[in-house]
This record gives structure tokens, C-alpha cells and sequence, in this order.
């Protein structure tokens, strides 16, 4: 349902760009192309990743170590791992939604992904080179906690 | 080279696990193809919809457009501008850099870059497909309301350091 609402979208905005400039559309779809190719690898990885976690931990493991009450350690752990690994969001989700779907607790997910996609480590370096050591600062540790915070109201209501 | 190795090191690992336990690879076969099909259902819209905003929405924009407006409107115009499917968190620290240089308000260039790292509208998507329209709803809302709060913190204690008289319209 989702996929198709998105495509069909798409396909609306595409018409639309292909009337208004069929050269910058063809760019865009180079763009997109390239880029697709370029996570391609990872999707394959992550793809395999899934496979394999969901064949050999099945879902009462997960179930035992990412659900049940939701443990301080959980979070953390979750939190820490969204925090350090720098993974595109587009592949993220498929991993924390097989997960969710093998019993895990929403707040280790939740957190997982809300670090990943506001607290930034490995882009620290650039970061602190264009906004300075101030602001990067702040923002990292102010998302940090906003993140952490969000899992857990997101664990107690969903 | 390296790469390659890599490859074909977990080729062997995954051949050697089939045969090892054909029983739970099978399974596991089963669980990827699943997700893969998910997976190409999604990702070729979303990627050509990055694409389109890459082609129509020139960074230039945002810069023009971010740069000169302030109060509410310069929130609002942050929260839209973050939203736009143009690529990662990354590219947008330059864009921001050139916004501090040009004088625009701290508080917008937050929003802007908190918003951009994690509330892309054709990411949502793919977050609704997998992880259900709920969890991605309850997230967009609280993650907005975070990055405002914080958002507006950190144009408050930036004001207090910079030099006075120089005061961002932005904040407050």
C-alpha cells in the first residue's frame, strides 16, 4: 500500500518534470541511478544480514535479548550502536523493521534509529570543521538526548 | 581487490553454512527474498524522487531562501527545506556553514540541519513500509518537537556568547 501510494507519486512528479525539462530529467534519473548503484552492495549486505539473524536467532532470542521490559542496558546499547555506525537510513529501516517483526521491543529499535539519524560520530570530523567545535557540540549532545528520550516515550506507547 | 576478497570470503562462509545447516539456510533464504521484494518495490521511487530534488532544488535555493527569512516564517522555511529528498546529513553541513557566514540565524540553521538528517519525506516512506505508519507518525511528531526545543536552546545560548548589539532575528 505504501510502496504503491509512493509510486504512484513518483510517477505523477516524473511526468510532470519530464513536460517541464526532459534534460533535467534524465539527469535526476542518472542521479538516481548512480546512487542506487552505489548502495546496492550495501542492500545485498544488509539483505544477507537479515536472512541469516532471522534463520539462525529465532524469535524467541530476539525476543529474550530486544524485547520483554524495556532494560536501561537496551537502550543503551541501541542507542550507542545508532550512534557510532553510520548507515543510510534506507537500509536501516528494512534491518529494524525484520527485527521489530522477530519480537523485538520498540525501544531498543527506536533508539537505534533515532541515534543513527540525529547523532552523527563518524561525520563529527566535518562537522566540526564547518560548524566549529561549539555548535557541533551542542547539537550532537542535545540530539543525543532528545534521542534517547524519544525511544523511551516511544517504547511506552507503542 | 580487498573488496573482492571480502566477497568471496562470505560466499565461502554462506556456501559452507548451507551446508552445514540446509535446514535454517533455507529459511533464511526465504526471509531475504521476502525483504528484497519489499525492498525493489521501494527503493527505485525513492531513489528517482532524490534524484528529481536533486535537479530541481539546487542547493543554491535553499541558500537564498534560508538565508534572508527569519521569525516564524524562517522556521517553517527551515522545517520544508530539511524535509526536501536531497541527500545526506553530510552535504548539508556546508550549505549551513555558508548560512553562518551569511548571518542567518542560528536557531533556523539547527532546525534546518536536525530536520534534514532525520525527517527526509520519501525516507518516511520507506520507515512506514517497515517499520508501520505508526511508529514513523509517532516518531516524525516527536522528533519535530524535539528539534525545535533543542533548536531553539542552542540559538539561545549562542546568543548570549556573540558579541551584543548583533542580535538574530530568528530567535525568539
Amino acid at each position: 500500500m505504501t510502496a504503491l501510494v509512493i509510486n504512484g507519486i513518483t510517477i505523477l512528479i516524473l511526468i510532470w518534470s519530464l513536460r517541464k525539462s526532459p534534460a533535467k530529467t534524465k539527469q535526476a534519473l542518472k542521479i538516481a541511478f548512480k546512487r542506487g548503484r552505489s548502495l546496492a552492495p550495501l542492500m545485498l549486505l544488509i539483505l544477507i544480514v537479515i536472512g541469516l539473524l532471522l534463520a539462525f536467532f529465532p524469535p524467541k532470542i530476539i525476543e529474550q535479548y530486544l524485547g520483554g521490559e524495556n532494560s536501561l542496558g537496551q537502550l543503551i546499547l541501541a542507542g550507542g550502536i545508532g550512534s557510532l555506525v553510520m548507515v543510510p537510513s534506507l537500509i536501516a529501516f528494512p534491518l529494524a523493521g525484520s527485527l521489530l517483526d522477530a519480537g523485538a521491543g520498540y525501544t531498543p529499535i527506536a533508539a537505534f534509529i533515532t541515534t543513527l539519524t540525529m547523532v552523527g560520530f563518524v561525520s563529527l570530523p566535518l562537522e566540526l570543521k564547518e560548524m566549529g567545535r561549539r555548535l557541533t557540540l551542542h547539537r550532537n549532545l542535545f540530539a543525543l538526548i532528545s534521542a534517547l528520550l524519544i525511544a523511551m516515550v516511544m517504547g511506552v506507547i507503542l | 581487490m580487498k573488496r573482492k576478497f571480502f566477497w568471496l570470503l562470505g560466499f565461502l562462509g554462506l556456501t559452507a553454512l548451507f551446508l552445514i545447516y540446509p535446514a535454517a539456510m533455507a529459511a533464511g533464504v526465504q526471509i531475504t527474498t521476502k525483504y528484497a521484494l519489499e525492498m525493489l518495490w521501494i527503493f527505485p521511487p525513492i531513489l528517482v524522487l532524490m534524484g528529481l530534488a536533486d535537479v530541481w532544488v539546487p542547493n543554491t535555493v535553499i541558500d537564498t531562501y534560508l538565508g534572508e527569512q527569519s521569525g516564524l516564517k524562517g522556521v517553517l522555511l527551515a522545517i520544508i527545506l530539511g524535509t526536501l529528498p536531497t541527500g545526506p546529513v553530510y552535504m548539508a553541513f556546508p550549505i549551513a556553514a555558508e548560512l553562518i557566514r551569511k548571518k542567518a540565524g542560528i536557531t533556523n540553521i539547527m532546525i534546518f540541519l536536525g530536520v534534514w538528517a532525520s525527517l527526509k519525506i520519501p525516507q518516511i516512506g520507506v520507515e512506514i513500509q517497515f517499520l508501520g505508519l505508526k511508529f514513523a507518525a509517532l516518531r516524525f511528531i516527536l522528533t519535530l518537537t524535539a528539534i525545535l526545543i533543542s533548536s531553539f536552546a542552542i540559538g539561545a545560548l549562542h546568543k548570549q556568547k556573540e558579541a551584543p548589539g548583533k542580535t538574530t532575528a530568528a530567535e525568539k
